[in-house]
């Protein structure tokens, strides 16, 4: 690796100066899984890499009435061991355990995994499922985004020179809500997705009706994609196959993936229809209180 | 190059300080720094898990640990599995069941496994594979490997 500089600001006031020191030559670094691995292999040369992980906000996990506030740098492993998400969230889960291997989730962290900004990132469409905001700062303050807007491109985001994410903001799930994340790969473990799938549901307090709903697709665009017209199209409907076909058929006909080694435009355009409409069936499921994360995590291979 | 940085740390139980580069990974410091050459490089991004240590308690890859992120922690490598110079439960293991070959990846391996007892002393196989999934053997074909795991975590029952 080439020379480098390194700092741990122990304040977000801290590691702004630093990131303005460095002008456009130095990152942030969470867990490093991304950002170590391209350093690495030469893809990206810095001058000076600003460890994050030192800034109690950046790693604080706090759960109240207003929602769960994520810091962006706490590790998946922190994530799947925090007992009081597993309860309120456990959809999250879903995406934080099948985020590399053990000792990836060691390290990588949901606010990495975002600001990575991958078309495939396992996170992302749970986090849209979810209506999570993303708090930034930077050297102009402070600023939020819906996670909807946050992916410009592949590897692109909103963040403009010296910002960062501070951390994730997750409303308090409404009464009968429920949410899941799925994705195909062609084998059980350590891959990246062909094809993933997060959506949320509202249901009806006697749970036949859906009341809102939220899908968002990965690996089918250039970004995470939301389908808002899928959610919108369930909306009111009741819980029925017919109302899961049509929003899968919304689903894939948003998806404008491409054929790559991982697969083709056809079986993309199918995996989407296919994967919205599980993920939804376990949302409803889950918001019935009939199927539990363990349950969902042997569907992903996980448990 | 830029200046090193001094790095106090706790190294297998033993408070321990070393100078690095700030370029350095983990796995270098521990290798090329502190002589500790149990830790192997494979891939050097992540893929492989022959480099894993136990970093506060939580399994992680040294290739992608920066040397100064440790100021201040706690680090266990291969180094500091066996105690007291009697071999690990799962070093006896491999051993009895001829779970290495070239014998590249087994730190790797027996240091996630020391991991997945620490966490889960009594796993199923799914557990041990879904555990280990993140460390290659191009040898054994992995079964050897999960059989010594399932034996040591049978014999604490």
């Amino acid at each position: 690796m080439q020379a480098i500089e390194f700092v741990a600001p122990t304040t977000v006031d801290e590691a702004i100066s630093a990131l303005a020191a460095g002008g456009g030559r130095a990152r942030p670094l969470s867990g490093g899984t991304d950002l170590i691995a391209q350093l690495q292999e030469g893809r990206l040369a810095l001058d000076t890499v600003v460890d994050l992980k030192r800034i109690p906000e950046l790693m604080a996990i706090s759960i109240s009435g207003d929602g769960l506030t994520l810091g962006a740098s706490a590790s998946c492993h922190s994530i799947n061991a925090n007992q009081a998400i597993r309860d309120a969230y456990p959809a999250l889960i879903d995406s934080t355990h099948l985020i590399g291997g053990t000792q990836i989730q060691g390290r990588a962290s949901l606010g990495g995994n975002l600001c990575n900004s991958s078309p495939a990132a396992d996170s992302i469409p749970n986090l849209i499922a979810h209506s999570v905001t993303c708090n930034i700062a930077g050297p102009n303050g402070r600023r939020s985004v819906a996670v909807e807007d946050f992916c410009t491109g592949p590897g692109r985001n909103v963040l403009e020179d010296g910002e960062f994410l501070v951390s994730l903001d997750f409303p308090t799930p409404p009464a009968n809500f429920g949410a899941a994340y799925l994705r195909f790969i062609p084998r059980n473990e350590m891959d990246i997705a062909v094809v993933g799938a997060g959506a949320s549901v509202v249901l009806s307090d006697d749970k036949s009706t859906i009341q809102s709903a939220r899908v968002a697709l990965g690996a089918v665009a250039p970004t995470p994609l939301y389908v808002v017209e899928a959610g919108d199209a369930l909306a009111g409907q009741p819980v029925s196959e017919e109302s899961l076909d049509k929003a899968a058929e919304l689903a894939k006909a948003a998806a404008k993936p491409i054929s790559d080694m991982r697969g083709t435009i056809p079986q993309r355009k199918h995996l989407s229809a296919v994967l919205t409409q599980r993920a939804l069936r376990i949302a409803i499921d889950r918001a019935r209180g009939t199927k539990t994360v363990d349950e969902l995590g042997r569907l992903n291979g996980h448990g | 190059m830029a200046k090193k940085i001094a790095v106090e740390t706790t190294l297998n139980g033993e408070e321990t300080v070393f100078l690095c580069e700030p370029r350095q990974t983990l796995l270098e410091a521990l290798r090329d720094n502190l002589g500790l050459i149990g830790s192997k490089e494979g891939c050097g991004n992540g893929n492989c898990g022959a480099c894993n240590v136990i970093l506060d308690g939580v399994l992680v890859n040294s290739c992608l640990v920066l040397a100064p992120e440790i100021e201040g922690r706690s680090v266990v490598t291969i180094e500091g599995i066996a105690e007291d110079g009697e071999l690990h439960p799962l070093q006896q293991k491999f051993l009895e069941h001829a779970s290495l070959q070239c014998g590249i990846c087994t730190p790797g391996f027996i240091v996630s496994a020391k991991s997945l007892l620490d966490d889960n002393p009594d796993p199923s196989e799914h557990d041990v594979r879904l555990w280990l999934a993140g460390n290659l053997c191009r040898c054994t074909g992995y079964d050897k490997i999960v059989r010594a795991v399932l034996d040591v975590a049978e014999s604490d029952a």
